[in-house]
């Protein structure tokens, strides 16, 4: 095996960002499976003649967290808060700007080309459209099959089409559809074909991505349960992004809410929804329609829209819609993550 | 007299493979002043009935095969496309899921909200462009008069459709069809967007017939709501009745698969999935659509149509069986 290369773009962080958060938040002490640290992920934009970097979007901007082996930690925020962008280079399939991952001991961010690809087995993604992420020109067998090919887990073109059948049959379709083309199957059904091509190579950590939004809401029952029972039998461990905050606090032990690139609040599924501290989180969740016609609920109405992540606002990035910001600290201060109770990070000048 | 009366519409489609169904006898009323909520998933015909009230289906493929829809007594269905376009905007207005696209992106803002106001009210340019200032301010959009120069790209999804919005109202219509209004929106957008739509109305008092797939939006906007699928509408009933007691199989899944955020982590009930999927609409099998994937069926179900019967006041059920959640 080649020495451990640091990645390109992978050194160190920029000026002002490298300083170490006090601890990762993490909920125990033991060894965790997966560990994020400072990460950071910039997409430079284009522009002009020579099309020259003119400007940065700060997709990711610090984001920390750690994940405890059969543990769901869902990163829930609204649209450009960053939580796809952090799933996505947990995997490396973006590369980061900078910030370390380190997944059972070993570094993702600095693994060569081999190692990444041992360590892809162990970790897995669903995405949110299946109808864009099957190929459609491969039968079902081949899409599920190709893990096992890749990753050399069968031997022979018999034992890989046994493993296929039983895929298929562990999330709910049957092995006589592996011939089958993805256009022949629903929307629920293909995702149920991205859940088996996840599985396929028996990993560690499953990265959902959105991988419920698109379904309606029966439909995403179905999937919902599946991924609770799949967890249970294999013993899974699931990042579960998405932008349903009743669907997150549903199936995740642990919630982290994102804002314009930063986690600011990180806490048990239970504590978010019954003791939220960030403002933020507190708007989000009296947002949420319950379906329920006899409660009256206060809304906390957020004025304006997010601001955009290219020049986010200095200090804490929520400050421009607070309600409870305060002048000359709020909008010049960035807020550390800090413990306020056991297992609990605010990310909040006033509340933490 | 209703508002809008809607009786045993059908409206198919011609696809390669046959006449689709996607509209399949839909009785509907709405009362003026009321919020009606229409729910139900993919494909279960609840924007294909709104798309028929405004006659805005695509015709070919599609076709109003039977049903009359009286508006305010007179039948839309036979009206010329002239007669439409006098109803459309002035009397009945619609706003889409999609702001982004049914904004032309070649006209700024001012442009697209006047035409209107100018061709239905018969205002001059000035005064119709005064109207759409004021529009904007009733949706809160700040600085009104500068932004109406601007172009849809300008504006952000939620501005967006909020510009739809006072493009809809802009002629003070007696029914805002909402269809997905908030569907594309970020949750606290959506809160602001609905509770602009709760605002207006208590304004300008016009009904609004709502058009989601979200349980949680219905139970908050709407006073009656009706549940569609597969074509038909399997049950109606005030908004309040239908959440406690709701009596077709369908319904009774549908609130019971959503996950619940008010509920206790400890005390979180497994959803309750809805085994199977919608069946497919062209040449559909007669008797209840929803059999197949329904735990009470029985082998008669599929005998014969269900019709809505009354199950309480103002409330209407198509299911043979008396299933109480």
């Amino acid at each position: 095996m080649s020495p451990a290369r640091p990645p390109e773009g992978a050194r160190s962080l920029p000026e002002g960002q490298g300083r170490r958060p006090e601890g990762v938040p993490s909920n125990s002490a033991a060894a965790p499976l997966l560990e994020v640290k400072n990460l950071v992920k910039h997409f430079p934009i284009k522009g002009g003649l020579l099309s020259r970097t003119v400007d940065k979007v700060h997709a990711v901007d610090g984001v920390s967290f750690s994940l405890q082996e059969g543990e769901t930690l869902g990163l829930v925020g609204e649209s450009g808060c960053g939580k796809s962008t952090t799933g996505r280079c947990i995997l490396r399939l973006i590369e980061p700007t900078a910030g370390e991952v380190t997944f059972g001991g070993r570094s993702v961010t600095r693994a060569s080309k081999e190692e990444l690809r041992a360590l892809a087995r162990q970790m897995q993604i669903i995405f949110q459209d299946p109808f864009a992420s099957l190929n459609p020109r491969m039968t079902v067998g081949a899409i599920v099959g190709e893990g096992l090919v890749i990753h050399g887990l069968a031997n022979s073109a018999a034992e890989i089409e046994a493993r296929v059948a039983k895929l298929l049959e562990t999330v709910g379709l049957s092995a006589d559809q592996m011939r089958r083309y993805p256009h022949e199957f629903s929307g629920g059904q293909r995702q149920r074909i991205g859940i088996a091509r996840a599985l396929a190579v028996d990993p560690t950590l499953v990265v959902c991505d959105e991988a419920v939004s698109a379904l309606d809401v029966s439909i995403q029952a179905q999937v919902i349960n599946l991924l609770q029972d799949l967890q249970q039998q294999f013993g899974l461990t699931y990042v579960f992004i998405a932008h349903d905050l009743s669907v997150v606090e549903h199936i995740s032990t642990r919630v982290a809410v994102m804002y314009l690139g930063r986690i600011v609040e990180l806490a048990s599924a239970h504590d978010i929804y019954a003791n939220p501290r960030h403002p933020y989180t507190e708007a989000l969740l009296s947002a949420v329609p319950i379906p329920d016609p006899t409660l009256n609920r206060q809304r906390i109405r957020l004025q304006g829209d997010v601001p955009s992540p290219i020049k986010p606002p200095p200090g804490c990035h929520f400050h421009t819609r607070c309600p409870i910001a305060q002048k000359g600290l709020c909008d010049v201060q960035k807020p550390e993550l800090k413990a306020i109770s056991e297992g609990h990070w605010v990310s909040c000048h006033l509340r933490a | 007299m209703r508002l809008l009366d809607i009786q045993g519409l059908k409206t198919h489609f011609k696809t390669d493979d046959g006449w689709l169904h996607a509209v399949d006898g839909v009785d509907l009323t709405l009362d003026a002043g009321e919020t009606l909520g229409v729910v139900g998933e993919s494909g279960c015909g609840k924007s294909v009935t709104a798309m028929s009230v405004l006659k805005l289906v695509p015709m070919p493929p599609g076709r109003i095969v039977e049903g009359r829809m009286l508006w305010q007594g007179r039948d839309l269905v036979p009206m010329s496309p002239e007669e439409m376009r006098k109803i459309r905007l002035k009397e009945i207005a619609i706003v889409f899921q999609e702001p982004m696209t049914s904004l032309n992106p070649v006209y700024t803002i001012g442009d697209q909200l006047s035409e209107g106001i100018r061709l239905h009210e018969g205002l001059s340019k000035k005064d119709s462009l005064d109207r759409a200032v004021q529009m904007l301010r009733k949706v809160n959009i700040p600085t009104a008069e500068r932004r109406i120069n601007d172009y849809p790209h300008h504006f952000s999804g939620g501005m967006r459709q909020r510009v739809m919005i006072a493009l809809a109202l802009s002629c003070r219509p007696k029914l805002l069809i909402a269809d997905e209004p908030t569907t594309a929106l970020d949750v606290t957008i959506q809160a602001q967007i609905l509770d602009l739509l709760a605002e207006l109305k208590a304004e300008l008092g016009m009904a609004v017939m709502l058009i989601t797939h979200a349980m949680g939006v219905v139970a908050e906007v709407a006073q009656r709501v009706v549940v569609m699928y597969a074509g038909k509408v399997v049950e109606q009933a005030p908004v309040r009745e239908l959440f406690a007691h709701p009596r077709h199989p369908y319904t009774q899944g549908l609130i019971r698969s959503i996950p619940r955020i008010d509920l206790a982590a400890t005390a979180k009930p497994r959803l309750e999935a809805i085994p199977g999927t919608v069946p497919k609409l062209v040449a559909p099998k007669p008797g209840c659509r929803f059999a197949g994937r329904c735990k009470h069926a029985k082998p008669s179900c599929s005998d014969a149509d269900p019709t809505l019967r009354d199950v309480g006041p103002g409330h209407q059920v198509a299911c043979f069986l008396d299933v109480v959640a």
